[in-house]
């Protein structure tokens, strides 16, 4: 099956691109929600500032699902819907959408994500707390298994966990340990002999980086495991049953903003990595866009990756035959290697109680290992062409227009959606919606199954962020553990690190007390890797780091600067919600009277940095500043400046 | 941003007026290496000398092993003291690398805290080459603090020395236990079930296993004859239970107390602490010392704040 991961602005908009790429070849739809959406925040929150319709397409109620799907023939069509907090919500409305078109729910097939712990882990949109998130998806499970058979309720992503820095044996190990934490809360609520088909439905979206020969030996390996977990755990025999399913996208991590178009032969060999195999081959394919590490891509850029899937499947020949690693030596052996790797690894996070258990030690675990990873290409042990080798280029063709060969959403969009959700809720028969509400509730503090009160709340025009706000006011609130205090101080490469440590030391001499910096993600992208970078290195360089996390509103950014006593900001945004968020926090930050300097990180295209400039920030850092030892003596510097302290005796 | 030449003893009268919003400027100055006569200026507006009474906010060391859940605990407490009305401020201390002499300040992301409530101050401190330990300037800190909010909260990570150290600055002591995770049965071996005050059993939702490391820890209490010591087992995640008892638990501790004395105790044992950083052993030499020390500082003034009895201790020291 052959899709782009798309979605984006309005439901409107985003039915037009899902109706154009069907009409191109593409056989299913894979959709993207924005920040809103995938957290449980209505538009018109403070939290969604700046992030409505920005890497997705915002549903906030079953109008909006409704106009999403228009013309779409959903008995026909196989959805895949990247949600995981409020998958349960998502899919109700999905549900509800198909009644909609006369379409009952068990001709229904797609896959919901659904998979809470790598956003523990490292994604960040979670909304609620570990055990009620894993109860949430035991219930869809449980109901999807009877009453929507084709429903895959959840995708085990090991994905995530490769872009936050994991080794395969760590990627390997932690997809597996996070499916036996699901399966086994899943048992507790159906019977023994729905074990079979429960787990036949649990598929896995997998990486696969540019190291293709291990990424696939990686694959054999999961699928090896899987089987055994499958007959010795939960005692399933049926092969059919017992088969690994799984989907790619392959690694954004390792494309790169310099020379991007380099991109397009690591996204190639990726692909083959998931394809050349027959007994592990992937069931879904998912290329991500050439353009991906500069914004977000355009319709020309998405129809790229999907020839690119074309032409290995309809011009290659790699489909014609059986295996073509079969009794491979180098294989064998490489497949055998990474599962007694991920075995070792597996038992320590089941000493720790299991995976929801283990979250804090596998975050720290994955924080250290990318770290690791930036160490390599800092002291030039990994190469990554177009960044610590052969870096000189001519001018791209591809990047000279205009905008920067990017898609920029209209920032009018957030203000329209505000006004259509205080119109949908005016609108709507609000005792019903108060009612559903109630007895979700109900549902929530009992043990009861939460999809029917769920399904109900989507027909009464319940909205996403009612629907959130009612669990979290029964399961509370929950901020994951970020991973940069059980970190490690590790090697840092180079000579410049200890220049640095010596120019910390003399700023914070001249200061009085020692560098503090702030670090966090204003807005509600949880992709915090970059940030988390950030800290652990300022750390390693000798600066006193608060690090804030993500999640974060100005105004919070703004209180922490203030108490916290910093002599400098750093934030990091990389779902291009930078515009609004930057200069909102620039001004929280002197209405409190905080004079610091700020500075930015993220996916910011070249065209934004002087505005943000205007707006007060310091200096602005994008894909292409690997070289972290090289930010922080810009920072040192920086502050020594403003404070009119030298950085060097 | 206070300006660098903002005056120590202006902060000092701002803070011992309740003015919170000197508290930033105040952290920052006294936190000042180098700026160390206006730190004095400062702490002596807040000295018990200067108010005329012991400062009236209550110092709070809450301490217990990383993991225990001291970080969702403490935003409970949080919520439940600004519920009552009062201003909370808190001091979370982390260790700093040894390496890079940087520090990574976490904790802060863990307590939940609403940016327009003025009254909470939330402050990460790095407690520097001091392992397990305190900073000298987490002491006059929580001293200057106290002078403006109900609360202040010393939070410190580990098992062993810190409880030591947040005991010689505190009113009272919680140490937090975690229940199932052995920390009871490595609490009560560890011999230091004199220092907490109150017990904190977290988790109160692990049922059973909460119950058992709740009736265990009364149980060495009880033997150790420590009757007064109260344990609590809270939750801090919904249903959140046990945090009034905690704090009523903490109250009646800080009711019982002789306050003048545990400070008066508190500020002469900072003081020799800083004056042991500053001149090493051999300047506890130069005093005869630690007993002759203690013994010394007990003639003096008991109002007299930690960095007057620095100087005294460095007076004495040149006239043996």
């Amino acid at each position: 099956m052959m899709r782009t991961y798309a979605g984006h602005s309005t439901a409107a908009k985003s039915n037009e691109l899902y109706r154009r790429n069907l009409a191109k070849g593409q056989t299913g739809l894979s959709v993207a929600f924005d920040l809103p959406t995938q957290t449980g925040y209505d538009p018109d929150h403070e939290l969604a500032r700046g992030e409505v319709g920005k890497v997705g397409v915002p549903v906030a109620h079953r109008g909006d699902m409704k106009q999403l799907m228009e013309g779409i023939p959903l008995d026909q069509m196989n959805t895949s819907m990247t949600i995981n907090a409020t998958a349960a919500w998502l899919l109700a409305l999905y549900i509800v959408a198909a009644e909609e078109q006369d379409v009952p729910q068990e001709k229904l097939a797609g896959t919901t994500q659904n998979d809470i712990i790598k956003e523990f882990l490292a994604r960040g949109t979670y909304a609620f707390p570990p055990g009620p998130s894993m109860r949430l998806i035991a219930d869809m499970v449980a109901y999807t298994v009877t009453n929507i058979p084709k429903w895959n309720p959840i995708n085990i992503c090991s994905y995530h966990l490769q872009e936050a820095g994991a080794t395969p044996v760590q990627e390997i190990a932690y997809s597996m340990s996070n499916a036996i934490a699901v399966l086994d809360a899943v048992r507790e609520r159906v019977d023994q002999e729905l074990m079979g088909p429960v787990f036949g439905r649990i598929s896995f979206f997998v990486n696969a980086g540019v190291r293709f020969v291990e990424e696939y030996a990686k694959l054999r390996a999961m699928g090896q495991l899987w089987q055994e977990l499958g007959r010795e755990r939960y005692g399933v025999e049926d092969p059919k049953h017992l088969r690994f399913r799984y989907g790619v996208q392959v690694n954004s991590l390792g494309l790169t903003e310099q020379q991007p178009e380099n991109n397009v032969q690591r996204i190639v060999l990726e692909a083959l990595a998931v394809t050349l195999g027959r007994d592990a081959r992937a069931r879904a394919v998912q290329l991500p866009a050439w353009n991906e590490a500069l914004g977000l891509p355009r319709p020309w850029d998405q129809q790229w990756a999907l020839r690119i899937q074309q032409v290995l499947a309809y011009e290659t020949d790699i489909l014609e035959y059986p295996d073509i690693f079969e009794g491979s030596k180098v294989m064998e052996g490489l497949t055998a290697e990474l599962v007694e790797g991920a075995r070792a690894e597996m038992a320590v996070v089941a000493e720790h109680g299991g995976a929801v258990e283990a979250v804090s030690y596998m975050k720290g675990q994955l924080v250290d290992s990318h770290r690791e990873r930036i160490r390599r290409i800092e002291a030039g042990e990994q190469t990554v062409v177009g960044i610590n080798k052969f870096d000189s280029t001519e001018p791209s063709p591809l990047t000279a227009d205009a905008e920067g060969g990017i898609l920029v959403v209209d920032p009018e969009t957030e203000a329209q959606q505000r006004e259509a959700i205080a119109a949908w809720r005016s609108q709507r028969d609000q005792a019903a919606a108060d009612e559903a509400l109630a007895a979700l509730r109900a549902a929530a503090e009992s043990d009861d199954n939460l999809m029917e009160a769920t399904i109900a709340a989507a027909r009464a025009g319940v909205t996403t962020g009612e629907w959130s706000q009612a669990l979290r006011d029964v399961f509370g609130s929950y901020r994951a553990p970020t991973g940069v205090g059980e970190a490690t101080g590790g090697d840092v490469p180079g000579e410049l690190i200890e220049a640095v440590r010596e120019e910390v030391e003399q700023v914070s001499e001249g200061l009085g007390r020692r560098l503090k910096i702030l670090v966090g993600k204003p807005g509600l992208d949880g992709h915090s890797n970059g940030a988390e970078q950030i800290a652990v290195r300022a750390r390693d360089a000798g600066m006193d780091v608060v690090y804030e996390g993500i999640r974060l509103t100005p105004a919070q950014i703004a209180a922490s600067a203030l108490q916290e006593g910093v002599h400098v900001v750093g934030l990091s945004i990389l779902s291009g919600s930078h515009k609004e968020l930057i200069p909102d926090v620039v001004s929280a930050l002197r209405e409190k009277g905080v004079d610091v300097p700020v500075i930015v990180g993220g996916i910011i295209p070249e065209a934004d940095v002087a505005p943000l400039k205007e707006a007060g920030v310091a200096a602005v850092y994008t894909p292409k500043d690997f070289d972290l030892t090289k930010i922080m003596r810009d920072i040192v510097e920086l502050v020594g400046e403003r404070n009119g302290v030298a950085a060097s005796a | 941003m206070t300006p660098a030449g903002a005056s120590g003893a202006e902060l000092g009268r701002r803070l011992r007026e309740g003015d919170l919003s000197a508290a930033p400027a105040a952290l920052n100055l006294v936190e000042s290496k180098i700026r160390t006569d206006e730190v004095h200026a400062l702490l002596r507006e807040v000295s018990p000398a200067a108010i005329g009474s012991e400062p009236r906010g209550h110092l709070v060391g809450l301490t217990g092993p990383p993991g225990a859940g001291k970080s969702s605990l403490l935003s409970a407490l949080v919520r439940a003291w600004r519920d009552d009305g009062r201003s909370v401020a808190v001091l979370a201390v982390d260790p700093s690398s040894k390496r890079s002499g940087g520090s990574l300040l976490g904790d802060r992301a863990r307590i939940e805290f609403d940016p327009a409530d003025d009254r909470v101050l939330i402050r990460s401190t790095a407690a520097g080459g001091r392992l397990g330990g305190l900073a000298p300037a987490t002491r006059a800190a929580g001293h200057a603090l106290s002078a403006a909010f109900d609360v202040v909260v010393i939070e410190t990570v580990g098992v062993g020395q810190s409880e030591t150290e947040v005991a010689e600055v505190a009113d009272t002591v919680a140490v937090v236990v975690q229940p199932g995770s052995g920390d009871a049965l490595q609490f009560i071996k560890s011999g230091i079930m004199e220092v907490p005050d109150v017990l904190v059993v977290t988790k109160a939702d692990l049922g059973d296993i909460a119950l058992r490391a709740r009736r265990d820890l009364s149980a060495s209490l009880r033997s150790l004859g420590e009757r007064e010591k109260r344990v609590v087992a809270v939750s801090s995640i919904p249903p959140v239970s046990g945090i009034d008892d905690l704090v009523a638990a903490l109250d009646a501790h800080r009711a019982s107390l002789d306050l003048p004395a545990r400070r008066t105790d508190a500020r002469r044992t900072s003081a020799l602490a800083d004056y042991v950083v500053e001149h090493g052993e051999r300047g506890l030499r130069a005093l005869g010392g630690r007993r002759a020390a203690l013994r010394y500082l007990a003639e003096l003034d008991p109002g007299l704040d930690v960095a007057t009895l620095v100087d005294r201790l460095e007076e004495k020291a040149l006239t043996r």
